[in-house]
């Protein structure tokens, strides 16, 4: 591997470290950024000749520290000269870099750049940017947002950050399961975000999805919690269908008629692993229950031998703890599949009255498919025009489409 | 930092308590303020008269336009303010959580924004001579 390479590896995987402990010691996040790109500069310049240090890491919190403070002493002067103010003389703080206090920078950053105080947008463009490491370029291309509008989404909200006086800091224990569930819904969001999206994504460069993962995992190292385990499970044993769920037109296929070859051995095996780790720990939180229900799934060799019994138990199970109509529909599918398709159809016809069903076109497609399976079909065309009539998305779009299609044969 | 926290409810929960209900939370309220200015936190603040009793005046064309009832209607009803000191946002906001009507309300936490210092005196004025009483 070229130096170069090795350097651009190294920020892939550590700049988020380099900057969230920057942060920390100048108290900025700007200031703190830039200063991690010089560091970065200065290892283009140097290594080739010195050798990669033999702990890179701090050396670019240290090179970059010293950039930051130059620049705050420069910042100093021109505010002594604009406004006569006397100058801080303070010094800056001495820069712990044990490998703890580097970590807990890392949680800083996260919990910072998922605060609720800020907008549900702004937290996954901050986690995307200052976590993931994603230039404005990239965040801008995964969230089909224009580069200048998120430009100045971000410049917004670090703002916001500054003029509210968001603490740089984990918060305390009493307000941790909180927060830590509002870290993970961003990083769910953002998950989904690439998981839904996977025609587009093609053609970037970047996979939310993937980057999603990439911060969990980093998270349950940090902060080993039974729901943080249980959404690394989730998304991984989600992604592990990513090569088989969209055929050739990239029209979605249904779990049941999936090439079960093509699933990802590997993800499916680390996702089990941390299910297990997750299970471990009590309560069984709402992500846990969808790992454990996507793990069934991933356990049956072919879609007839799914444990249907159990993912009615388990929606039930996540129904008690996190009840939404969402969960209804999806267990009345599963009842459906456990018993007969009238017996599903039979639990959907209670879900109709749901406003917030009505306007779901998976609640219209799952109805179609159940009617489809009974035979009702002039009852299903109907249906598959009410779910087309409200999806948007192309894959899904397409899926919906073909069905209506064969039942109109 | 300073932060304001701004104590809105619905005044029609209120109109519905008990008279021992009200007494109770009026107490409680008393015993926050109290627990706050031990601790620091507590710079001012008052509770307010119900919405009904707000007159609003603007200035317009030099002339104040006054009006009876507040600037804008709203679901819930501005009822009291506290000016808080707190170390940061997350501090402020756990001591915003713990005004009770935040359990039947909304407390609204905002950083206060400092004016900036009064312009200097253009030194190229012409001082005023000392005046004996004399009003300009």
């Amino acid at each position: 591997m070229s130096m170069e390479q090795q350097i651009e590896r190294l920020y892939r995987q550590h700049s988020a470290r380099v900057l969230a402990t920057l942060i920390r010691l100048t108290g900025d996040f700007d200031l703190a950024e830039e200063a991690m790109q010089e560091a970065f500069a200065s290892a283009v310049q140097q290594w080739p000749g010195e050798g990669v240090p033999e702990h890179p890491v701090a050396w670019l919190i240290r090179v970059g520290q010293r950039r930051g403070v130059d620049q705050i002493r420069r910042r100093q002067v021109i505010r002594r000269h604009a406004r006569e103010q006397p100058p801080l003389e303070e010094e800056p703080p001495r820069a712990g870099l044990d490998a703890v206090t580097i970590q807990d920078d890392m949680l800083r950053l996260l919990f910072t750049c998922c605060h609720p105080a800020l907008a549900m947008a702004d937290r996954v463009a901050l986690t995307l940017r200052e976590m993931c490491g994603l230039t404005t370029e990239q965040v801008a291309a995964a969230l089909l947002a224009r580069p200048a509008t998120l430009a100045q989404r971000i410049v917004r909200a670090k703002r916001r950050l500054r003029e509210l006086g968001l603490p740089y800091e984990v918060p305390e224990a009493a307000a941790l399961p909180e927060r830590l569930t509002g870290v993970l819904r961003v990083l769910y969001l953002v998950f989904n975000e690439g998981y839904s999206r996977s025609d587009g994504e093609a053609l970037l460069d970047v996979s939310l999805a993937e980057e999603a993962i990439r911060t969990a995992r980093a998270l349950v190292e940090l902060l080993p919690r039974g729901e943080a385990f249980g959404l690394l499970a989730l998304m991984l044993l989600h992604d592990a269908r990513r090569a088989a769920r969209q055929g050739a037109d990239g029209e979605l296929i249904p779990l049941e008629e999936q090439d079960r070859g093509r699933w990802d051995r590997e993800r499916i095996e680390e996702g089990r692993a941390w299910l297990a780790r997750a299970l471990e720990l009590t309560p069984t939180g709402p992500y846990t229950l969808q790992a454990s229900i996507a793990a069934v799934h991933a356990e049956a060799p072919r879609a007839e031998a799914t444990d249907w019994g159990r993912i009615v138990r388990l929606y039930a199970a996540l129904q008690r703890r996190q009840p939404s109509p969402v969960v209804a529909l999806n267990q009345a599918v599963a009842v459906a599949m456990r018993d007969t398709p009238e017996a599903g159809l039979h639990q959907l016809a209670t879900l109709g009255d749901e406003a917030a069903l009505a306007d779901y076109h998976l609640f219209h497609a799952a109805r179609a498919d159940l009617l489809r399976r009974a035979g009702r079909s002039d009852e299903a065309r109907l249906a598959y025009r009410q779910a087309l009539a409200l999806c948007g998305q192309g894959a899904e779009r397409r899926y919906l489409e073909r069905r209506l299609a064969e039942l109109e044969r | 930092m300073k932060y304001a926290a701004l104590v809105y409810y619905q005044e029609s929960l209120i109109a519905a308590m008990t008279d021992q209900e009200w007494h109770d939370l009026n107490q409680e309220c008393v015993a926050g303020v109290e627990r706050l200015t031990e601790q620091g936190h507590f710079l001012g603040g008052q509770a307010l008269q119900p919405v009904e009793s707000a007159v609003s005046v603007r200035l317009r064309d030099g002339e104040p336009l006054v009006s009876d009832g507040p600037f804008a209607e709203t679901k819930e009803q501005l009822a009291g303010f506290y000016l808080l000191e707190a170390r940061d946002l997350n501090e402020a906001l756990r001591l915003a959580g713990r005004i009770p009507p935040a359990r039947f309300g909304t407390v609204e936490v905002r950083p206060i924004r400092e004016l900036p210092p009064r312009d200097p005196a253009p030194e190229t004025a012409p001082s005023r001579p000392p005046t004996g009483g004399e009003i300009p």
